[in-house]
């Protein structure tokens, strides 16, 4: 027989679970791990993503590093973060200089309005990003299909 | 161009290409993509099932990787470049939850 006092905490416990969602401080966090602390500045990286999204359940992402791609300068990582979906990971890809270019299309799911940042690694050790602000209207995997 | 796998897969790329060349390569596997935070009627979440690993590989040498979270979209597109180096086959493998695993191979031949 259920108690009063362990149906609440069960129902706490579903709040807390449906509550949980990335936000912009574990989006940074989730950075960190990826970047060890080290700086991540702009620029070389090019997010593609509309400003203006009707449906968040797949929404065309695209990323294009500037780099020529050799042995000696390439680079290693694209990893792309979000600050709104219940995880602030969305897609880490590693390539080398025989990818030829350093790009990226996939389609993604975004849960609200939010800010969505791209990071590039490069083989020298530094990281660069990209940010782009969108405006979701109808957000993805709020309700069962 | 040949398909094995458990799941409905589709690579696109060109067929042939100069030594040299950059091709890009457009991959997607039929997957529903369960993100583990959609609530189900009777109540409680439905469990995660998700593709998590793409991996493309060019005569047997990884070239391209990519792991993936529940943001991505159902039935996963991935498109990216690889050099065309020399003709061969390019091989490529998805695995996720359940034991869920795909694959598919392409040839190109580099002229």
């Amino acid at each position: 027989m259920t108690t009063r006092r362990q149906f609440l905490v069960a129902a706490a416990g579903i709040g807390l679970a449906s509550g949980a969602r990335a936000t912009p401080e574990s989006m940074r966090e989730a950075m960190r791990q990826v970047t060890g602390g080290a700086p991540v500045r702009q620029g070389r990286v090019k997010l593609d993503l509309p400003v203006l999204i009707d449906n968040g359940n797949a929404v065309a992402l695209g990323v294009t590093v500037e780099s020529p791609m050799t042995p000696a300068d390439h680079v290693k990582a694209i990893h792309v973060f979000n600050e709104r979906n219940p995880l602030p990971g969305v897609i880490s890809v590693f390539l080398g200089p025989r990818a030829g270019r350093a790009q990226l299309h996939t389609r993604v799911r975004l849960a609200d309005s939010q800010t969505v940042t791209a990071i590039a690694q490069l083989s020298d050790g530094s990281f660069w990003s990209d940010s782009v602000q969108v405006t979701v209207t109808l957000a993805a995997c709020a309700e069962e299909s | 161009m040949s398909t094995v796998s458990t799941a409905r897969t589709i690579v696109r790329m060109p067929a042939t290409a100069k030594r040299g060349e950059v091709i890009e390569i457009r991959t997607l596997v039929g997957h529903v993509m369960e993100t583990g935070f959609r609530r189900a009627a009777a109540g409680g979440l439905v469990p995660r099932d998700i593709v998590r690993n793409f991996v493309c590989s060019y005569n047997g040498a990884e070239v391209f990787r990519a792991e993936l979270h529940p943001a991505i979209a159902a039935n996963p597109l991935v498109s990216f470049t690889v050099v065309a180096a020399e003709s061969g086959s390019l091989e490529f493998r998805w695995s996720g939850d359940n034991g869920f695993a795909a694959s598919a191979s392409a040839s190109l031949v580099v002229t």
